[in-house]
């Protein structure tokens, strides 16, 4: 295994809509981790995955992100979406998008083959692009005719978020960020998209869980927990941390209060995780 | 401009003058007395201005005042090789070929068709069975306030005539394809395809109609200059259903115009699906008059335009029975600078009750210079009715575009997609499968490539 994390974050700063979102963001995860980012609304968690998948509303002004290919850091901002994609790494919109007209099966199989065709591998044909989902849709429980369906159009919040998940066990990318994936969902959506994931982790695979609400980390429980706050890490731990912030809620950290040992903390506990 | 249009005039009216000449006491009288009618039309109409609210927003000048004349041979040269791409030879029963006007026999198929089914060109028809054309050849279209199909009656010379017996199915469709050449050094020319349609009583019949420019490698987009001027007119008998297809893919600084005139009667079904593709000043009229109750009618459309072209589509759905549906879909994607202009009339009479009308257009801007305008008009003298419409301009979403670039899509990959879902939602209500096909492709190759 390489010895280069697999995504390294060093002081990301990030403007949108004409405002400061991130204000300094550290962090490093390895490869075999799990690592979930909590924070209350308007912290910046979903920027931060947008930022990283590449969305074009958002202005970096400063900092630095180091993605592994091929066992050294790649400079990731400087990469278009499409590259990041075929790189592998795979963003679960919180929002998936509607696109009337574009069947799923036709998207998801271009999608795929543009991967291999990157990752120098053969393109699938019909067929084994078929075999190869729907081993994928059973682990989900995805009816089969969600295949024949326009992208997202007219699905259920469930559905779209599930086929978010759907999506990325085909795709089966090397960094997976998933953005709110828990919220609309029911308890039993919520434990089949989380067996889902939890059937994605391997030793050469990092998770980046962007999170509301501990509930979700009851099936998916991560290495390290970070909490963001007002564009700041401000507090890093093990799992443990997700069960303290249910407690007490996330006034306990008083937003714009930044730990001074949170980014040393978090290196550390990173370190362990990988070690 | 008035005195250069007033020129042009003169020079379109020289033509029908000497058309008039060359064809003396050859054509039956009553072809004779229409076209001297329509001769008459034209010189008092003249070409239609900006004043004209069916013509606000598309100005003819460039026609008017380029004088184009009909080609002076018989027929210009082109090689098979020309048309091939055009061709529908292995879809179609029967694939008639016009060049630049006139019959090319060399270049049509007719295949055995059944029994008592009449494929052949007017100009034949004229000579053999005149009576089977004289109760709708120009009466179907009528003469009305349009000077563009005035001029087609006085100027026509030739076109196609089908004619399906009552009860009598075809599958395989007709293909009638009107080619043009015209190259950059050439006189403009012009020509007047004319199509006359009769579906018999519980007959099935599709039609498909090709207007092209010739291409060559040098000029792959067509570099002459030339005008075509089409009327089609279509009987839907009782009971009958007609497939009608238009594919319009005439070259880069052609000039088209085509007006089809559809009577329905009693539960006749009737759909056109017209695609616009080419042309840099184009025009396409579709009037359908539901003269019958029970009839089932429905008017699509696509067009695609980029750099200067403009594509304007009237559409009029007239319910005059009562019991009548129809539904109406247009769709334009437009780059560059383009202009689009879309009018959707309904009409519906006074004693036309329980008419169903659905009317929906949309168009796709992919930059910030191109425009349409589009009106729905309905027009609503009855009271028990369901008319709904809606039109939506819009760009391409992107938050679709990032979504399927997050997936791994390219860019160019991710916009084409998103522009054939678009398109698809028309392409798709075309019965015709290998139609179908070939419009993509068409489609494919002409999406702009602009960012």
């Amino acid at each position: 295994m390489s010895s280069e994390p697999m995504l390294t974050i060093t002081n990301l700063h990030v403007n949108g809509g004409g405002r400061e979102i991130l204000r300094g963001i550290n962090l490093s995860i390895g490869a075999g981790e799990v690592h979930a980012i909590m924070g209350p609304n308007g912290s910046g968690k979903s920027t931060l995955a947008r930022v990283l998948a590449g969305h074009p509303e958002y202005e970096v002004t400063q900092g630095q992100v180091l993605f592994e290919v091929g066992g050294v850091g790649q400079d990731l901002l400087a990469m278009d979406p499409e590259s990041r994609a075929r790189e592998g790494l795979f963003m679960a919109f919180q929002y998936p998008v509607e696109i009337p007209g574009v069947n799923n099966a036709y998207f998801l199989k271009a999608a795929l083959n543009a991967v291999r065709k990157h990752q120098g591998k053969d393109e699938l044909d019909a067929m084994e692009f078929m075999t190869l989902v729907r081993k994928r849709m059973q682990v989900l429980e995805i009816d089969e005719s969600l295949l024949n369906r326009p992208v997202n159009e007219g699905f259920s919040g469930g559905e779209k978020k599930r086929n978010e998940i759907f999506q990325m066990a085909v795709l089966e990318p090397r960094l997976a960020i998933l953005d709110e994936t828990d919220s609309g969902l029911d308890i039993d959506a919520l434990k089949i998209v989380a067996g889902g994931v939890n059937a994605m982790r391997a030793p050469t695979r990092a998770i980046l869980v962007v999170t509301h609400y501990q509930r979700l980390l009851n099936y998916i429980v991560p290495d390290v927990v970070h909490v963001l706050t007002d564009g700041r890490i401000v507090r890093s731990g093990g799992k443990e941390l997700a069960l303290q912030l249910e407690e007490k809620g996330y006034g306990w950290l008083a937003p714009g209060e930044v730990d001074p040992a949170a980014k040393a903390r978090q290196a550390r506990v990173g370190e362990e995780a990988r070690a | 401009m008035t005195g250069v249009v007033e020129a042009g005039l003169h020079s379109y009216i020289a033509e029908i003058e000497r058309a008039g000449a060359a064809r003396s006491g050859r054509e039956p009288s009553w072809l004779t007395s229409a076209r001297e009618e329509a001769s008459e039309r034209f010189r008092t109409l003249g070409f239609p201005s900006t004043n004209e609210e069916e013509w606000r927003f598309t100005s003819v000048a460039p026609i008017a005042k380029t004088g184009f004349t009909r080609p002076a041979e018989l027929r210009s040269a082109i090689a098979p090789s020309s048309v091939t791409p055009f061709s529908l030879s292995t879809l179609a029963s029967a694939e008639l070929v016009f060049v630049n006007g006139r019959y090319a026999a060399g270049l049509s198929i007719i295949r055995t068709l059944p029994r008592g089914i009449r494929v052949e060109t007017l100009a034949s028809v004229l000579v053999s069975h005149p009576d089977q054309i004289e109760p709708y050849l120009t009466r179907v279209a009528g003469l009305g306030r349009q000077a563009f199909t005035a001029l087609n009656t006085a100027l026509f010379a030739d076109g196609a005539f089908v004619h399906v017996p009552a009860s009598v199915t075809l599958d395989a469709p007709i293909h009638v394809l009107f080619i043009s050449t015209a190259r950059g050094n050439d006189v403009p020319t012009m020509s007047h395809p004319r199509v006359l349609v009769v579906a018999g009583e519980s007959s099935h019949v599709s039609i498909i109609e090709s207007y092209v420019g010739a291409r060559d490698d040098a000029s792959p987009r067509g570099d002459g200059a030339y005008f075509t001027n089409a009327v089609t007119e279509v009987i839907v008998g009782d009971n009958a259903s007609v497939e009608h297809y238009k594919l319009q893919q005439e070259t880069a600084r052609a000039s088209h115009i085509a007006t089809m005139h559809v009577i329905g009667q009693r539960n006749a079904r009737f759909q056109s699906h017209s695609l616009s593709f080419g042309g840099s000043f184009v025009r396409n009229d579709v009037i359908a008059v539901l003269d019958g109750e029970g009839i089932d009618c429905t008017l699509n459309g696509l067009y695609l335009a980029d750099d200067r072209q403009l594509v304007d589509n009237h559409t009029t759905i007239d319910h005059a029975r009562p019991h009548c549906g129809s539904r109406e879909m247009y769709k334009g994607i437009l780059a560059g600078h383009a202009r689009a202009v879309f009018n959707g009339k309904i009409v519906v009479r006074p004693d036309a009750q329980k008419t169903d009308a659905k009317q929906t257009n949309k168009a796709l801007l992919l930059s910030e210079d191109a425009q349409i305008n589009t009106k729905p008009q309905l027009e609503i003298f009855a009271n028990d009715v369901k008319c709904t419409h809606g039109a939506a301009v819009g760009q391409m979403d992107d938050e679709a575009i990032f979504y399927l670039r997050a997936r791994g899509l390219g860019l160019a990959e991710a916009r084409n997609l998103l522009i054939h879902a678009f398109a698809g939602d028309v392409l798709n209500r075309m019965p015709l499968e290998p139609l179908r096909t070939r419009a993509e492709a068409v489609l494919l190759q002409q999406l702009p490539n602009e960012g």
